[in-house]
């Protein structure tokens, strides 16, 4: 297993999620708009200067902030 | 009366179902968070009226910004709960479903997007659906109005569903994933060309390409068509308005009445922008000058909004927005801002903290000039050449920013990282944006006129007492030394308050400089913004952080006319 955070991923790259870090709150409300664990995963855009990243989970387009994609585990898929 | 109450996960169509059930015409787009309040209609349901509310969107139950507050607080009013869900995307829709049933009151639910579904190879098991939720369940296409008769002929059946209850989150999480694998199977598809030229959309690069190109676009859009109007539309018919008004104007003779009418004659004929008449400056300035570039923007903006790319917008320039104290969705209020700075500030809503709600609102009534500002600006500076007008623009900008920075660093509170959900690329209706561009366009009518007619009567009565001219006297020296501006700008300054565009036929008599008329402009543009803006602000902030918007829009004002009059004068 190739284990890191979201936030390391790079462009292109494709991975599953396999563990979410942080607090009920934001757990739930990542997994509200699709990002579970067991969910594969494709980052689709990095902006420069820590800005936000996208990634692609069943078909849907999800921008989310450096600092919440730091606290999700995924396992890069090699 | 029996209440139904319409709620889902944000962009699923929610508004365009509900127009289908009440009649009622609504502002639908093609991104999360269109809806931040929530509507009221009526239908008939088998020869009974029934009440119909629209929810703005929610995820869960568990609310986490003002605008799912209002969603989750509506179910108590709910007899009967119709859930919409996006077909497209069931596993996610499926909790706040779940979540609905454990409040055991009737459920029906609406499958829509069900055309896009197919069209992806989504095939969802409808009957094993119904079986293993307990509710009916009705593929619908709202925006075809196909399964809408079906929806509202089931509507009866909409019952309290009998499943045993879930404890805790992972429970909830567990079923969800369990319901989806068994009713739903997904064809494999490969990523195609279109889908890498939508990624090129979001990403750093061409992602900022794309976004100058679909606001130069915009822009350029929206004077051509504004152009177009003007020149086909409304100088041929104002051309003929001006028999009628120089009859009328010869058979009132010189009064108070023919001044509140027809206004002053400008060398013995009138001016539609100078002579202040309700019946001449009071129609011309809405409809000749402002109308054309609103109905120019709201089209525009309903393409934007229609198409899916704002919510990219909002990625792309996160960065910025970031350092101003907002995220990336801050776009939204400011777009809306351009068109009406009222519609901007209720944009604010959507926005999750305090403080970004505060900035927001300050943001775009202090600086986003709208259509009447601009029309004010364009109006004033027009004949002076494109290098005042960005000269002014450039300002504005530049506040924006320099405001923002320092918002952001006095405000109290946290500016959350941006957390989207991007909708797919879809071709904007016809019809749809021809109906939102029409219901914006008479939402400014009705709103916009009878300030303007008031602006007129009040310039007009402070006028013939002699208010403005004692006013003016007082306030002349400290315009002088620190605008440069003569006395006599002063009436046009106050009517600014009322509405910005009546300005400009009252500076435009005055023979002032280019440079001066740069600096009343963008003081005008700067200070109080007009008063159903500042109604606004005052129901949407609070009594105290309205004041705290007011001050810094005076602060502003007075900082940025001056260094404006020591760098042009």
């Amino acid at each position: 297993m190739n284990e890191q955070s979201l936030a390391l991923l790079k462009q292109g790259d494709t991975a599953t999620i396999i563990a979410l870090h942080g607090g009920c709150g934001f757990q739930h409300r990542v997994r509200s708009v699709g990002l579970k664990e067991g969910k594969l995963l494709r980052m689709v855009a990095k902006h420069h200067f820590a800005g936000p990243l996208v990634v692609e989970v069943e078909r849907r387009h999800i921008t989310i902030g450096r600092g919440m994609a730091q606290k999700i585990i995924v396992a890069r898929a090699l | 009366m029996k209440t139904i109450l319409l709620i889902g996960d944000p962009n699923v169509g929610k508004s365009v179902l509900f127009s289908r059930l009440t009649g009622v015409d609504v502002i639908a787009s093609n991104y999360p968070g269109t809806t931040v309040d929530y509507l009221k209609g009526r239908m008939n349901l088998h020869g009974e009226p029934v009440e119909i509310l629209d929810a703005p969107g929610t995820y869960s139950l568990e609310a986490t910004n003002k605008a799912e507050e209002v969603a989750v607080s509506l179910l108590d009013q709910a007899d009967v709960i119709v859930n919409v869900v996006d077909a497209t995307s069931l596993e996610r829709c499926l909790l706040l479903t779940v979540e609905l049933l454990e409040k055991r009151k009737p459920v029906i639910v609406a499958l829509n997007m069900w055309d896009e579904a197919q069209h992806l190879g989504i095939h969802i098991d409808v009957r094993e659906l119904e079986n293993i939720l307990q509710v009916p369940v009705v593929p619908t296409v709202a925006i075809t109005a196909e399964g809408i008769k079906e929806l509202v002929r089931r509507l009866d059946e909409a019952r309290i569903s009998e499943r045993p209850r879930l404890e805790g989150e992972d429970q909830v999480w567990t079923e969800v994933g369990h319901i989806v694998r068994k009713v739903q199977s997904v064809a494999h598809r490969h990523h195609s060309v279109w889908d890498r030229l939508s990624d090129a959309t979001v990403q750093s690069g061409t992602g900022w390409l794309t976004a100058l190109g679909v606001l130069f676009a915009l822009f350029w859009l929206v004077r051509l068509v504004g152009e177009g109007i003007i020149r086909y539309g409304v100088e041929p018919v104002f051309d003929l308005y001006r028999l009628p008004v120089a009859a009328l104007s010869g058979w009132l003779g010189p009064g108070f009445l023919h001044d509140v009418l027809v206004g002053t004659l400008i060398n013995g004929k009138v001016d539609y922008v100078q002579s202040m008449g309700i019946l001449t400056t009071g129609l011309f300035v809405p409809f000749g000058m402002v109308l054309p570039y609103i109905i120019a923007f709201y089209l525009a903006l309903a393409l934007l909004e229609d198409s899916g790319y704002l919510p990219r917008l909002a990625t792309v320039t996160d960065n910025v927005f970031h350092k101003l104290g907002l995220h990336g969705h801050g776009i939204i209020p400011v777009l809306l801002g351009l068109g009406c700075n009222v519609p901007g500030v209720l944009a604010a809503r959507t926005l999750e903290t305090r403080k970004q709600r505060f900035i927001a609102a300050t943001l775009v009534s202090v600086t986003v000039p709208c259509m009447a500002q601009s029309a004010m600006i364009f109006g004033v500076l027009g004949h002076y050449g494109a290098r005042y007008i960005l000269l002014v623009y450039g300002t504005l900008s530049a506040v924006f920013i320099l405001l923002g920075l320092v918002l952001n660093k006095t405000a109290h509170g946290e500016c959350p990282e941006l957390f989207l959900d991007i909708p797919p690329y879809r071709r904007p209706s016809l019809l749809a944006v021809t109906k939102k561009t029409w219901m914006r366009v008479r939402w400014f009518v009705a709103e916009a006129v009878p300030f303007l007619f008031l602006g007129v009567v009040v310039v007009n009565i402070l006028n013939a007492l002699g208010i403005i001219e004692h006013l003016a006297r007082h306030v002349a020296p400290f315009m002088q030394c620190w605008f440069g501006l003569p006395g006599a700008a002063v009436p046009a300054l106050l009517a600014g308050f009322l509405r910005k565009d009546l300005a400009v036929g009252m500076l435009v008599p005055l023979a002032l400089s280019p440079a001066q008329l740069t600096i009343a402009v963008t003081v005008l543009t700067l200070y109080f913004p007009c008063v159903a803006a500042f109604a606004i602000l005052l129901k949407e902030l609070g009594v105290k952080d309205m004041l705290k918007a007011a001050l810094a829009m005076i602060l502003t004002a007075l900082l940025v006319g001056g260094i404006l009059r020591l760098v042009l004068m």
